[in-house]
Parts: structure tokens; C-alpha cells; sequence
């Protein structure tokens, strides 16, 4: 049984994100799904894990560990030695440079993007109805970032440097959901460096098996 | 060797996170003042440093780096061994510190920084104060201080025994949730979560910087 166990649900984005990083280190795991629609999250026996009532949660050995930016950090750190190398830089300064698009990442890509998610993909589905004012204010406050990844990726192959890293791996779920779910896929693919950085992300193949596992998840 | 050079401005309540963590550490460094009300941030001069056009931003000979909380975890490795340790002593400290970092970049800082924005810097550009908002992140940010209620009931600061990151960056936007946006009442009312103000901020590193916010 592997020691490292990740609670959470496969389509949650903070649970992808999290998984994500377990795979390109190549660290055993079991991933135990949580029931949102159940409210599995907000009982007592996961709260007792994770106070907040959000998904992931990690446990490895004696450590229970919530948030999955903390998550992937930790992994990245604690596996250093496989998997994929470099994730963290090579350098304090290149780590730095990880760290800033990391919280990028955090603060600027993930409030419009997920806010489009769950407006376009998400609320149809459950029958929330949608808010186009704030619909159309998202995917503006989207696209002024998106320009600036752009121009970023136009000169630096990844969003810290030469190299992969935790930066660009944290940007994999929003963006999924955006190319794939929204009908705003355009705002990805109509820019030609972020287009390319998404495609050449994308088809890594921790990526690759998420989206493998999502697919035999929806056949359930 | 170059003095660190922060840009930014001393309202900015993440300019005042990273000038905290520089105090903390004992890391003298440079202060170019950004003039937020006229714009400075969105001119070309200042996007050359930091294209999303926000403060702060910081200099350390080659590097520029921004993002108010990727500075301080930067500051927080280079200055290790001197001033106040912030990131914890082991693999499991570090990521306990990393966690209740990301809290509050994910739970604390939305609600106060809504409540700051409409109690009093739009009121200051001439705009009318939402309540149902203001009362919908109270809300929010009652659940919130009642998790921490909890956590430090058992924990004298967020990640552990030691006063960390995680407690620095709640720093400055409690300084105003207390004071400009008069919402005292938010910390006062639970009784380990205004032990734990109390004490984390008057420390000294803190105090410099409060001194020139406004109240």
C-alpha cells in the first residue's frame, strides 16, 4: 500500500494540480476520491483533516498537508532526487524566478480563469445560472494576463527559464478546463507563444495520464 | 556589492510584506518610492521591471523578481542564518509553513483586501461603498478567523511554535482590517486569534513598517 495518499476528486483542478507533480516524480501514491457532489468534503471525518472543507489533502507518513500549491512544493522538495529533475531551478536565483510565476500563477492566472471555468463549464451543468456582466469582465482581466504571458513566452521557452518547473506545471488544470470545456478555447490558442507552451505542457506524460484517468473516470 | 533596491510605495500592503521580511532578516536595502496615485506602476518605465504593472518589485544585483510572497520566501533562503529564521527546520515545517502561506494567499487576503477596497480606497477615489459585499466578505472572512480561532488554540502561530512566513504575511492586511477599515472587532472577538495579533504585531520588524501606513 503506498504511503503517500492524495484525497480528492480527479476534475477538481487543486486536485490535478497536485497529482500532477506526483507523477513527474514518479512517487507512488493512492489517489482516494472525495464525493463534492455528496458533500463528502464538509464532514466531519475530512474535516478533521483539512479545517477549510477543501480538497486535495495529502497525508505521507505523519504529515497531513492541505492547499495544493503547498502540495506540489513539498513533493518537488521531499523527491527531489527522481522523477523529473529540475522542477525547483538549479540555483537560488532560478528557484526565485519559479517562485514568482508560481505565485503569478496564484494571484493573477487562476482568479479570471477559474471564475471562467466554473461559469461556462460548470454552472450549465448544475443548473447555477450564469452572469454574463461578470462573465465578460473575467475574459477581459484573462486576456490582459494572457498578453503578457505572450510576450513572456516569447522570450523564455518556459515560464521560469529553459527548463519545466513547478511554475508551468501549476498552470496545467485552469487551462484544461479553459481549452478544453469553456468554448474560449481561442483565448489560449489565438496567442501564438502561449498556444505553443500549452501544447508542448500538455502533452507531457504526467499530463498525459491525467487525462487517460479522467476519460476511464467519465465512462463510470 | 549593491544594497537590495525595493520598488514600491509605504501603503502598499504588499511592499510593507516584503519590507517586514527584509527587517526581520536584518537586510538593509534601498526604498525607490513608485508614486502609486499618479500612475507610476502602469508607466512604461516601471512595466520594463515588472509588466503586470503592480508593486512591489525588487532588485538584487542581477535578479528582479516580484510577487510581494515569492520575495519574502526568496529573502527568507538567501538571509537563512541571519536575522529571524521564516521557513521552518525540516521538510514537514517547511511544507506546514508553505500551507498556512497559501491559506493566506487563497482565503485570508480575498475577503480583507475586498473589504479594504470598498471600505476605503474606493470611498478615496470618490465611489459609493457596496455594503452587500462588504457584509458578504465579513462573511467570508468570519469562517475564516474561526478556523484560525481553532488552529491557534492548539498552535501559538500558524505553521507551528515558531513565528514563520505564514504569520508575516497576515501582517499587513490585518494592520488595516483593524485600523483604516475599522473591523477591530474581527480580531478582538476571539481570544487566541488576538494573542496571536498582540503579539506578532509588536514586533519591532513590524512595528517600522506600521509606522508609516496610514491609520
Amino acid at each position: 500500500m503506498a504511503a503517500v495518499k492524495l484525497y480528492g476528486p480527479l476534475a477538481s483542478t487543486a486536485t490535478s494540480r497536485a497529482l500532477a507533480c506526483l507523477l513527474e516524480k514518479q512517487v507512488e501514491y493512492q489517489l482516494i476520491p472525495v464525493d463534492l457532489k455528496k458533500r463528502e468534503q464538509k464532514k466531519p471525518g475530512f474535516l478533521a483533516m483539512q479545517p477549510f472543507g477543501q480538497v486535495p489533502v495529502l497525508q505521507d507518513g505523519a504529515l497531513t498537508l492541505f492547499e495544493s500549491r503547498a502540495i506540489v512544493r513539498y513533493i518537488a522538495e521531499k523527491y527531489a532526487a527522481q522523477g523529473t529533475i529540475g522542477l525547483l531551478g538549479k540555483s537560488l536565483a532560478e528557484r526565485a524566478v519559479i517562485e514568482q510565476w508560481m505565485e503569478v500563477e496564484s494571484q493573477t492566472y487562476n482568479p479570471p480563469s477559474s471564475f471562467l471555468v466554473f461559469q461556462l463549464a460548470f454552472a450549465p451543468l448544475w443548473g447555477i445560472p450564469q452572469n454574463q456582466t461578470e462573465i465578460a469582465k473575467n475574459e477581459k482581466k484573462f486576456s490582459n494576463v494572457l498578453d503578457v504571458y505572450e510576450k513572456r513566452l516569447s522570450e523564455s521557452k518556459y515560464l521560469a527559464g529553459d527548463e519545466f518547473s513547478i511554475a508551468d506545471l501549476s498552470h496545467l488544470p485552469n487551462t484544461e478546463y479553459i481549452v478544453k470545456a469553456t468554448g474560449k478555447a481561442e483565448l489560449i490558442t489565438s496567442r501564438k507563444y502561449v498556444n505553443a507552451w500549452w501544447e508542448n505542457i500538455s502533452s507531457r506524460d504526467s499530463w498525459k495520464k491525467i487525462r487517460e484517468m479522467s476519460k476511464a473516470d467519465s465512462k463510470k | 556589492m549593491a544594497l537590495i533596491k525595493v520598488h514600491g510605495h509605504h501603503f502598499s500592503t504588499a511592499t510593507c510584506m516584503v519590507l517586514c521580511c527584509l527587517n526581520e532578516k536584518q537586510v538593509e536595502y534601498d526604498f525607490v518610492l513608485v508614486d502609486l496615485p499618479t500612475g507610476a506602476h502602469k508607466k512604461p518605465q516601471y512595466l520594463a521591471l515588472n509588466p503586470f504593472g503592480v508593486v512591489p518589485t525588487v532588485q538584487d544585483e542581477d535578479l528582479t523578481l516580484f510577487e510581494s510572497r515569492a520575495i519574502v520566501k526568496y529573502l527568507a533562503k538567501k538571509f537563512k542564518g541571519q536575522g529571524t529564521e521564516l521557513l521552518g527546520n525540516t521538510l514537514a515545517e517547511q511544507a506546514l509553513v508553505e500551507q498556512w502561506c497559501q491559506v493566506e494567499g487563497q482565503s485570508f487576503y480575498p475577503p480583507a483586501s475586498t473589504i479594504l477596497f470598498q471600505t476605503v480606497l474606493f470611498p478615496l477615489r470618490g465611489g459609493t461603498t457596496d455594503e452587500a459585499v462588504v457584509e458578504i466578505n465579513i462573511g467570508k472572512l468570519n469562517r475564516v478567523l474561526d478556523i484560525y480561532e481553532e488552529r491557534l488554540s492548539k498552535s501559538k502561530y500558524l505553521a507551528g511554535d515558531f513565528f514563520s512566513l505564514a504569520d508575516l504575511q497576515h501582517l499587513p492586511w490585518t494592520q488595516y482590517l483593524v485600523t483604516a477599515c475599522k473591523k477591530g472587532d474581527l480580531i478582538s472577538s476571539r481570544k487566541h486569534v488576538s494573542a496571536w495579533w498582540e503579539d506578532i504585531s509588536s514586533r519591532p520588524a513590524w512595528k517600522k513598517v506600521a509606522e508609516k501606513m496610514p491609520k
